[in-house]
């Protein structure tokens, strides 16, 4: 079982991040869930949401304690709230963040600047489905048409178009 | 057939439309909200030809639930936690004028202190109404439920409402796999509502909820308690024929590994989950162990526990409520009817994550008991 936490702030879409991504890996033929660390959502407080994907059903309910991945929608959440909390040995962190991660990190860390292709292709700081564009290339847990699919039907008309196109966008700019 | 990631909360609002009610009186509350939203925007596209009605409170939406009811139609509500404390009082009206409709309730602590969090304490608390009560595990039997409970509401030897009960935010607010059944085969299952009785019947007239005297009222409440009695056979019969036309079989109980156990897990709703999964872990240790869900929790299910439970030595009973005095509700029913070493443990309350710690910490207590009742999780003085 892979599980993954997304770590945002109220209203940038973590919660429906891990929904998207749950429902694309859906696609692809795995079994998944996805849910809210389950509170009083307050736009801009630190929130966190959850996603298991495997290829058997998903049989357990309890939050995800150590998560294969972790995926940091705002960097100014690291000195907020441990993003590193009950990482396992082989578990990856990905941070929008335009430059590399420089603090002394005991896991693999990747960084894309989500914040700076929603800015240019979306007008507006929100990176939940372009981390996951990356995530998906960086990771192959799932696959880009999927992802595409999902956020066209979650995001209507031109913002879906949009953000399947920054979403693209990310995905290609994994080396 | 199609196969869709969905919340429970939106599993029940499929069930909903596909069971075509006329009337919904509903009013949002946490973590119930979505299924008002949802059920709000498929009357808005006709998806579902209901007259919704927007009430001031749940006392009135229960209330109107019932004067529609009476008048002869299918009807459906939600609510949760402090939202069912309001309906309390009508809750009981409900059952005693035998109005067969359906309640989701999304499990919910209830105040003080205020907590939107999930535990079972909000239905418990109704237990003694009259109402049937089932308890689900996760989205797809959420929906599976509700269709079944209208089934089960509305069959003549019955006659009384239903609750279908799904934990807030574990089920509510997190989405998972979900078959949503064809609509053709839905109304094979459950065809519209004829009603055996109702008030506004112009060929027929006749007052529901009225007065009865000490020469009339045991009798009226003797007839609920038949009633009751019957929805075992009629739950068992109803879960067969879902599992005939869906495939998907449900019953009073569902044991799972319980043949050869010497202890077994007895839970309620989708704690049932995890608990399966540590019951393979334990017994790929060699411990002999087993999980019996109880779906039906009123009526209760005594026979099918029996049954289930005949083999094993202890019980391990887990609650997510309690009876102040007296321990877990679903324990103290055990202890009363079935005739086995049982111990009891309060989990969960007002939405405290349970883990496979937790899960374990039970089985480790109910092999060495040290009390009978345990609250697990409590932290540290």
């Amino acid at each position: 079982m892979i599980e993954i936490r997304f770590h945002g702030r109220g209203g940038q879409g973590a919660v429906t991040a891990a929904e998207i991504l749950a429902k694309a890996a859906f696609l692809d033929g795995k079994y998944v869930q996805a849910f809210p660390f389950f509170g009083v959502e307050r736009r801009g407080a630190p929130v966190m949401s959850f996603t298991r994907i495997d290829d058997e059903p998903v049989e357990i309910r309890y939050q995800v304690y150590n998560p294969d991945y972790v995926l940091v929608l705002d960097d100014g959440l690291m000195n907020v709230v441990d993003v590193f909390s009950g990482l396992k040995e082989n578990s990856e962190v990905i941070i929008n963040l335009a430059e590399e991660y420089k603090a002394a990190a005991t896991h693999k860390v990747h960084t894309i600047d989500a914040t700076g292709i929603a800015l240019e292709m979306l007008g507006r700081n929100i990176v939940n489905t372009i981390i996951l564009g990356y995530f998906a290339k960086k990771t192959g847990v799932v696959s880009l048409d999927s992802l595409i699919q999902v956020i066209k039907e979650t995001f209507l008309g031109k913002v879906g178009d949009l953000n399947a196109e920054a979403t693209k966008k990310a995905y290609e700019m994994v080396k | 057939m199609v196969k869709e990631v969905m919340t429970s909360n939106k599993a029940v609002a499929e069930a909903v439309r596909l069971a075509k009610p006329q009337v919904i009186p509903v009013y949002p509350i946490t973590p119930q909200t979505t299924i008002s939203e949802y059920l709000a925007q498929y009357v808005a596209d006709e998806k579902i030809d209901a007259k919704y009605i927007k009430v001031e409170s749940e006392h009135s939406a229960i209330s109107a639930s019932v004067g529609a009811s009476g008048a002869g139609v299918r009807v459906f509500t939600a609510t949760s936690s402090q939202g069912l404390m309001l309906m309390h009082e009508i809750l009981f009206a409900a059952a005693g004028m035998r109005t067969p409709f359906v309640l989701a309730d999304a499990n919910r602590a209830i105040s003080a202190p205020l907590n939107i969090w999930n535990d079972q304490q909000d239905s418990i608390a109704q237990r003694d109404a009259g109402w049937l009560q089932i308890y689900v595990e996760n989205a797809q039997e959420a929906l599976d439920t509700t269709l079944m409970a209208y089934k089960v509401s509305e069959n003549p030897k019955i006659l009384l409402p239903s609750m279908v009960c799904l934990d807030g935010f574990i089920l509510t607010h997190t989405v998972e796999p979900v078959e949503i059944p064809e609509q053709e085969l839905v109304d094979e299952f459950l065809p519209p509502y004829k009603p055996e009785h109702s008030f506004i019947d112009t060929e027929t007239p006749m007052s529901i909820g009225t007065f009865a005297d000490p020469e009339n009222y045991l009798e009226a409440r003797h007839d609920m308690q038949v009633a009751m009695d019957n929805a075992k056979e009629v739950i068992q019969q109803t879960c067969d024929e879902f599992a005939e036309k869906f495939g998907r079989q449900y019953g009073l109980v569902d044991a799972y590994k319980c043949d050869d156990a010497e202890i077994i897990y007895v839970a309620m709703g989708s704690i049932c989950s995890t608990i399966r999964a540590i019951v393979d872990e334990l017994r790929e240790a060699g411990e002999k162990v087993g999980l019996l869900k109880i779906r039906a929790y009123r009526p209760f299910p005594v026979e099918a526990i029996e049954e289930a439970v005949v083999n094993c030595d202890k019980l391990a009973v887990v609650d997510k409520n309690v009876t102040f005095g007296n321990g877990g509700a679903l324990f103290t029913d055990i202890k009363a009817k079935i005739h086995k070493d049982a111990y009891g443990f309060i989990v969960g309350l007002g939405g405290r994550d349970i883990t496979p710690k937790e899960i374990k910490e039970i089985y480790e207590k109910t092999k060495n008991p040290v009390k009978e009742v345990t609250w697990i999780g409590l932290k540290e003085e």
